[in-house]
């Protein structure tokens, strides 16, 4: 097949965005003046990381991306001995990430790697639940670690006890520590976010692989059906709304949780009753951990938790209440789910004609069941809990900083890269010190609005879905499970972006997430707060979605999402829901308007608008 | 359909208890009703209606007295025999309660139909299929597009009197076995008149994949699609969810209909704009597999299916399977097993080394 592909040097600089490269890691750049990475570049596949990005990083924010650059990379190359594949390279055009998996190109190597890739995947393999047991509490003390971390500001006299106890350290100090603990304490996580990923998801791409051999026809959503079913904590926050629901109705405090959309009204309204106060008091006992769950993938600073803006649990637990009141059930369907996996897992069971390949069925089945908890249940652990209260904690150091004159507010902390908000620390603590003027409030600010405005530039540029030649194969899991990476997709996106008239669009395609055919209304939200928009029977078309969403999937008929694959979270939801979904479109949001008529096919993945 | 008589049967009262009332093939068509497939309807004159007939008037006797001290192997005697047999059966007359039975039944065949005096196909069904050569009864006629009482009282004649061609009665020398130990039965059945037609394959022909339907269609009558005069849309459902997965809309140019002055098949050109449009509807697909499905589940194989959707009947009942047989291309493949041998992680190593393609 030739296809023309971009060349990444030769993508144009957007006018006012001149210096950007400074915003982001210097290895993050495509270079030139190196002849040798320069070809690398050049005869390399990268493709846009819209999964986790779906717009340009922030400078803070780049450090997930860094964080999992090495985690994913050092598992696959230096710990676990991933035959084929090294690690995931990453590049950034434009404050969008792309990524490349690097494969091992000699053969001798890949044999040479097989042997501890046996025995210490194997190793894995053999003691997942016990050693997925240590992950938690390793993961749980970590957090535990980070909510304990005081950021403290700085005082103008140290306390007493500094000398009366001989402490011998100062808040500068202090400040300095704890700033390089938190960016620790992130990075940590991080190394155990893929302690286990990348085997969860080659186990779950073997079996798919197994079914496709079988059964060439079957659609990947009846394969991950066969793993639905498997209660996992990403469902639980929902559950904890669909009790306090339950719990309004029992109590009688209906009318003063529906009171107003602010929290803080109900809350003061609900105070004077004692049912009212028994109520909030579920409330309080819900939020830790569970409402640490992200109004967004966790990935961006933005991204919001329910404990950041009570309002928007608030709407979810309104909704619920509203349909337990028409007599609705609100119980996720677990039962039927159950009954219906396990019919079409004995019906294509049946079909499979001899003794090796039923074993390896069997077999790889119950791995898949083994890793799915993990697959699903790190991403509340990490994206959610940990973020929501890491955000939070770096917003405590802007605070400091906005104190002192190093930025005007303290979300424009997040235009700085972490390195640089080390260095303005260590500006800033010196001069408290010794009590001069620091250099920071005048360099930071000014350079900040630069960077503003270059980000809405970057927000304004549309990422071409892939750069460089795509080579023949894809062994890297990470890459084949969560992007399902296929020429297909990549020649459906390249088909809209070539049309350079989004409203021109009558018909498009995506990954076919949950099966089933409906016409309906569209309704787009781009965030969770434009949910409580939604009408019962739309189609929600989203650029992605996560747990904090799940009370928009018992009122729409059908989701499409820009981004995902079949194993992302409206897909999972959906077909646990049994809803039509439609994932990975690259476009949906871009091309739907809220009120079109939308025929959404999760069978096949087409999407038209009528 | 109350009313019954040792001289007819609906098809939907047959089943595999009843080859000797009403033949081996009416009988399989009752064990498919009764197992949830639809076939055209229709009813059998029974082995016991032929009996009845052939006593009448001591005509068992007249014959048995022809067919003494036959040579099989003496041709010119058994044709003249066979002649001088077929004469008079087909010259017999029917009883009154025969021809009122047989009428009543047709009478209420064309009810069901929808259609004044419904054009049906009668052949014979012959009751000893377990024999060798199924041609020993007779030679299985089949008359099709025959419309009216009169003209079918006619046709079960001639598949009686058809238990008596010269070759069926050689075969039965031959094989030493006795001439009024034979009895026919005659079925019955509404002729198809499709709108739409095809074949359905319990097994995708392409890839062997066993929980995948693959259904052709084209309009009017199914000969288009068997002959290959027309390429065929063609629909992949997923066996084991009903889901529609792929459907190839092909543009069809010809089909074959009943011309009713002559009674038989004929090929037209498909209006130019009706060419490309989908020749069957999505919710007959699924209708059609699930059936394809019981077919399959009823003879524990792939198989291989010819399908009408009728335009006589109602929505509801108006689709038909007209053939089935055993799919032989795949099945006679032998498996191999499509992973080696090892345990999860021998399978999850290979996988990995495999990666995932991206053409």
């Amino acid at each position: 097949m030739s296809k023309s592909f971009l060349n990444p040097h030769e993508i144009e600089t957007i006018p006012g965005t001149e210096g950007w490269e400074r915003m982001y890691p210097y290895q993050y750049q495509f270079v030139t003046d190196d002849p040798e990475r320069k070809k690398y570049e050049e005869e390399t596949f990268w493709f846009y990381d819209g999964l986790h990005y779906p717009e340009p990083l922030y400078p803070f924010d780049t450090i997930w991306d860094e964080a999992w650059y090495l985690a994913l990379s050092q598992y696959n190359t230096r710990i676990f001995s991933l035959p084929p594949v090294y690690g995931v390279d990453h590049r950034m055009i434009n404050g969008y990430v792309y990524i490349s998996p690097v494969p091992v190109t000699d053969p001798k190597v890949v044999e040479a790697r097989v042997p501890d890739f046996m025995e210490r995947a194997g190793y894995y393999y053999q003691n997942w639940d016990e050693l997925e047991a240590k992950w938690e509490e390793k993961m749980k003390g970590t957090i535990a670690e980070l909510e304990a971390l005081e950021i403290a500001p700085l005082p103008e006299l140290e306390e007493k006890v500094v000398v009366d106890d001989a402490l011998g350290e100062s808040k500068g100090y202090h400040l300095l520590k704890s700033y390089d603990d938190l960016i620790d304490l992130g990075i940590r996580c991080w190394q155990y976010h893929f302690e286990f990923l990348n085997l969860g998801y080659a186990a779950y791409v073997t079996f798919m692989g197994h079914c496709q051999k079988l059964f060439p026809d079957i659609p990947p959503q009846r394969v991950t059906q066969m793993i639905s079913g498997i209660d996992v904590i990403m469902y639980q926050p929902d559950e904890e709304l669909k009790n306090l629901a339950r719990k309004a109705i029992e109590l009688s405090v209906v009318e003063g949780v529906k009171f107003s959309k602010s929290f803080d009204e109900v809350k003061a309204g609900l105070e004077k009753t004692e049912p009212g106060k028994e109520w909030l008091a579920a409330l309080e006992k819900a939020r830790y951990p569970w409402f640490y769950v992200s109004t967004g993938t966790g990935w961006y600073h933005h991204d919001r938790s329910w404990n950041d803006d009570l309002d928007v649990p608030l709407g979810s637990i309104v909704i619920y209440i509203e349909k337990i009141m028409a007599g609705e059930t609100i119980d996720r369907p677990m039962a039927q789910v159950q009954q219906e996996r396990d019919r079409i897992t004995a019906e294509y069971r049946a079909l499979i004609e001899n003794e090796e390949d039923l074993g390896a069925f069997d077999e790889l089945l119950q791995t898949a069941k083994t890793v799915f908890p993990y697959v699903e249940n790190h991403l509340f652990y990490v994206e959610h809990w940990f973020h929501s209260v890491f955000w939070n904690k770096v917003r405590e150091i802007g605070e400091i900083m906005k104190a002192h004159g190093f930025i005007k507010d303290v979300e424009d902390i997040w235009y700085l890269k972490r390195g640089e908000i080390k260095d303005a620390l260590w500006d800033l603590v010196t001069a408290w010190a010794t009590n001069v003027k620091p250099r920071g409030p005048a360099v930071w600010p000014k350079e900040i609005e630069e960077r503003k405005g270059i980000m809405e530039k970057f927000r304004q540029w549309s990422p071409p879905p892939s750069i460089g030649p795509a080579p023949e194969v894809i062994q890297e899991p990470f890459t084949v499970v969560l992007w399902g990476v296929t020429n297909e997709s990549l020649d459906n996106w390249a088909e809209i972006d070539a049309a350079a008239d989004m409203d021109s669009i009558s018909e498009f395609k995506g990954f076919a997430g949950s099966p089933g055919t409906v016409e309906g209304k569209a309704r787009v939200c781009r965030t969770v707060a434009d949910i409580g928009m939604l009408e019962e029977g739309e189609i929600l078309v989203a650029p992605t979605t996560s747990p904090s969403w799940a009370p928009a999937f018992t009122k729409i008929q059908a989701c499409v999402t820009d981004v995902g694959g079949v194993m992302c979270h409206a897909a999972i939801v959906c077909r646990e829901y049994g809803v039509p979904a439609v994932v990975g479109t690259g476009h949906a949001t871009r091309i739907v308007k809220t009120g079109q008529t939308v025929r959404v096919n999760g069978s096949t993945g087409e999407i038209s608008i009528v | 359909m109350g009313s019954t008589s040792p001289i007819v049967c609906w098809f939907e009262d047959c089943n595999k208890d009843s080859v000797e009332l009403v033949g081996g093939k009416c009988s399989s068509l009752g064990e498919l009703i009764n197992a949830g497939i639809r076939v055209p309807p229709g009813f059998a004159v029974t082995t016991e209606g032929y009996l009845r007939f052939i006593a009448e008037d001591g005509i068992t006797e007249q014959i048995f007295k022809i067919l003494e001290g036959l040579d099989h192997e003496d041709l010119p005697a058994l044709e003249a025999a066979s002649a001088k047999i077929r004469e008079a059966v087909e010259n017999l007359p029917f009883s009154e309660d025969f021809e009122d039975d047989v009428a009543e039944f047709y009478r209420q065949l064309s009810t069901i139909c929808c259609v004044p005096a419904v054009p049906v196909a009668v052949r014979s069904s012959a009751t000893a299929e377990d024999l060798p050569d199924a041609s020993f009864a007779g030679q299985q006629d089949t008359f099709l597009w025959v419309r009216g009482i009169d003209d079918v009282l006619l046709h079960v004649k001639k598949c009686f009197s058809s238990l008596f061609t010269a070759r069926a009665i050689a075969y039965r020398i031959k094989m030493d076995f006795p001439h009024d130990q034979v009895a026919i039965s005659v079925g019955i059945q509404k002729m198809a008149n499709s709108h739409t037609a095809g074949v359905m394959f319990t097994i995708n022909p392409a890839n062997g994949d066993r929980a995948s339907i693959v259904i052709n269609s084209s309009f009017g009558f199914g000969e288009t699609v068997v002959s290959g005069e027309v390429t065929p849309d063609e629909f992949l459902v997923n066996k084991i969810s009903m889901e529609l997965l792929n459907r190839v809309i092909s543009k069809k140019e010809l089909y074959y209909t009943v011309d009713f002055e002559t009674q038989t098949p004929k090929l037209y050109d498909v209006p130019v704009e009706r060419q490309s449009i989908q020749s069957i509807v999505d919710e007959e697909i699924i209708d059609l597999a699930e059936m394809g499905k019981r077919i399959e589940k009823h003879y524990g194989r792939p198989m291989d299916i010819e399908w009408a959707v009728d335009k006589d009947m109602p929505a509801e009942a108006n689709i038909f399977i007209l053939q089935a047989r055993p799919e032989t291309v795949w099945s006679s493949k032998k498996k191999e097993p499509v992973a080696a041998t090892g345990s999860a992680l021998d399978h999850i190593l290979a996988s990995v080394m495999e990666g995932k393609s991206l053409n």
